[in-house]
């Protein structure tokens, strides 16, 4: 564990636990989201932290390299990464749709407006 | 082609939801979309049938051998899975073509049909992978469609609805993630065949513990097991009729087959009741949410709402058995939720004729429904008997087998809990069918629902009677599966 050690899973904890609050605690539908952007890129950067060897040489064959790093956890998280894309663009276009038909996106306001009708 | 057939269920409608989206008008997305559910049934019932002759099917996707490729595994469990899910998709298609025009309209039909395809090519898909993270990819596609068909409803809280499930779903997709991350790193494979036999070397690492939690933990969000259900009842009650009978029937159910596939497969019973204490989590959490949903449901003015937490309440009879950790709990686990989906399919799809007709679906508009619109209020009668497990249903075959296994293993509490449960899904139907039956009907000129809603509502009520009296084949095959779970690893 030399290089980056354990700093990256400190940061990556941190992240995580930020996205979670902000997604929690934000009434804004908006800032809701980016609360879950950076959760969700929190993961993103496990995924590639995983797959990260110190010393290692990117995954393309060479005869003078003897150590890899797995590049199938980078791979999976470009997956992942095309989810995370669309799942904000699918929440963004229902926050227009929320302003557009309630007139607000904050969450406090909303409830308020549920219960009335 | 017949080789083919693990795929052909989720290629099919993959190719022709982008199809479907490009169509115009009303009715020649809706023929593609029903021919293509029909084909994906036609597809799930051979693969059946050549399960029970040939056992275990493995299809290596482009011809890559696990763990390299991903491969597609079919066993019992799955493939009766993927019945449910290609039936009821098959049911609501035909159903779907007025209950849509009216309630999403013309102009949008295209993406809905489209959408609609890809929930169920996307629940296919989790069910059929033999490849962890292939069923995150998958649980996604389902989720996104889910999102946007929720947000088609009439009523503008359709979108607050569809805004919290996306929150929360997302978290429950990236817990899972996380967990199938820690479970790589451990392990350099994300085949469950590989992590089955790697497992058990390492299990007592705290890296697996971890990956265990957030792993049961975000498919529990996304089977809405109490207390993580809270996206549910919204989401159910504003989202378009035909996709309430939809997801109501299959798409919590495919969650709760992940859960089962983790839980026994990969971890292994000895693992996940043995060195996790998942009993001790999971029968508390099951039993308050089967009586407090079942409560709650029953002081609910809008039925749509009512049957949506009593699916938060059967999801508590499914993880019951699930927590039993034993065959019988499991045979009645896998029955219950092929047979909640039959029921619950029913039930939403007869709302969804009222809807049709009365424009709503709160206890005032089911007033003298038996008057004026017979064969649905019968349906929902039927549906109802069914849901509260009255013999000659289906729902009395799944608590029958529930109560044996409790029984078996001496948990008397638990068999009260149970019968509690059914008492009081007597309260909640009967007040639907005694508003129905005295009611004074608020407009008698109302007439009957056309037959295009009325024919697969009965479909699949006949298939409530027709499973609840013939419980040979989904007795057996619930059998089966258990037995193959039971066994832990996957069966070579």
């Amino acid at each position: 564990m030399s290089g980056l050690g354990i700093w990256n899973y400190l940061i990556i904890i941190f992240l995580m636990m930020t996205g979670l609050y902000m997604v929690i605690s934000s009434s804004n539908l908006v800032k809701k989201l980016i609360g879950l952007n950076v959760f969700q890129t929190s993961v993103f950067f496990m995924y590639i932290s995983f797959g990260y060897i110190s010393g290692g040489a990117g995954p393309v064959f060479n005869e003078n390299v003897e150590l890899y790093s797995n590049p199938l956890t980078h791979v999976l998280i470009l997956t992942a990464i095309v989810v995370g894309v669309a799942t904000t663009a699918v929440g963004l276009a229902l926050s227009i749709r929320i302003k557009e038909s309630f007139g607000t996106i904050e969450e406090d306001d909303l409830h308020k407006m549920d219960s009335s009708l | 082609m017949l080789m083919h057939l693990p795929v052909l269920v989720v290629l099919a409608p993959l190719l022709a939801a982008p199809i479907v989206a490009l169509m115009r008008g009303a009715t020649w997305p809706w023929l593609l979309s029903t021919l293509v559910s029909w084909f994906a049934l036609l597809c799930a019932v051979l693969l059946l049938i050549q399960v029970q002759a040939e056992g275990v099917i493995i299809y290596t996707m482009g011809g890559w051998e696990a763990p390299w490729g991903i491969e597609y595994r079919i066993d019992f469990a799955n493939a009766l899975l993927l019945v449910l899910i290609t039936g009821l998709a098959s049911v609501v298609m035909p159903y779907a073509r007025l209950s849509v025009e009216q309630e999403v309209g013309a102009e949008r039909s295209p993406m809905f049909y489209a959408a609609l395809l890809l929930l169920s090519l996307g629940l296919c898909g989790m069910t059929a992978t033999g490849d962890a993270f292939n069923v995150f990819v998958f649980l996604e596609i389902s989720s996104l469609a889910t999102y946007t068909l929720i947000a088609m409803g009439r009523d503008r809280r359709a979108l607050t609805a569809s805004f919290s499930y996306l929150v929360m779903g997302t978290i429950g997709g990236t817990f899972y993630l996380i967990g199938i991350g820690l479970l790589y790193v451990m392990t350099g494979t994300l085949n469950m065949a590989d992590l089955a036999e790697r497992l058990p070397a390492i299990s007592d690492s705290s890296t697996v513990r971890t990956g265990f939690a957030f792993i049961v933990t975000g498919i529990c969000l996304k089977l809405a097991l109490f207390p993580l259900h809270l996206w549910l009842p919204n989401a159910y009650t504003y989202s378009p009729s035909a996709v309430t009978a939809l997801l109501g029937a299959t798409a919590t159910k495919v969650a709760v087959y992940i859960l089962i596939r983790f839980v026994f497969t990969i971890f292994g019973p000895e693992y996940s009741f043995g060195a996790e204490p998942l009993a001790e989590v999971l029968i508390p959490l099951a039993v308050i949410g089967l009586l407090s949903a079942s409560t709650v449901s029953i002081g609910q003015p809008n039925i749509k709402r009512m049957l949506a937490y009593s699916s938060v309440a059967q999801i508590g009879y499914i993880v019951l058995g699930i927590a039993m950790g034993t065959a019988m709990g499991l045979t009645a686990a896998l029955l219950h939720v092929f047979n909640h989906g039959l029921m619950k399919g029913a039930l939403f799809m007869t709302l969804g004729a009222v809807m049709y007709r009365m424009g709503g679906t709160n206890l005032s508009d089911m007033q003298g429904l038996a008057k004026t619109m017979p064969l649905t209020f019968w349906a929902f009668v039927i549906g109802g008997l069914s849901l509260i497990g009255v013999p000659l249903t289906v729902g009395f075959v799944s608590k029958w087998h529930l109560i044996l296994a409790a029984i078996e293993l001496g948990w008397w509490p638990v068999v009260i809990v149970i019968l509690a449960g059914s008492m009081l899904a007597v309260v909640y139907v009967g007040r639907v069918v005694e508003a129905g039956f005295f009611g004074e009907a608020r407009d008698p000129t109302r007439r009957e629902a056309p037959a295009s809603l009325l024919i697969p509502v009965w479909i699949l009520i006949f298939a409530n009677i027709y499973f609840g009296i013939d419980t040979r084949l989904t007795v057996d095959i619930a059998e089966a599966a258990a037995a193959q779970l039971m066994a832990g690893g996957v069966v070579r």
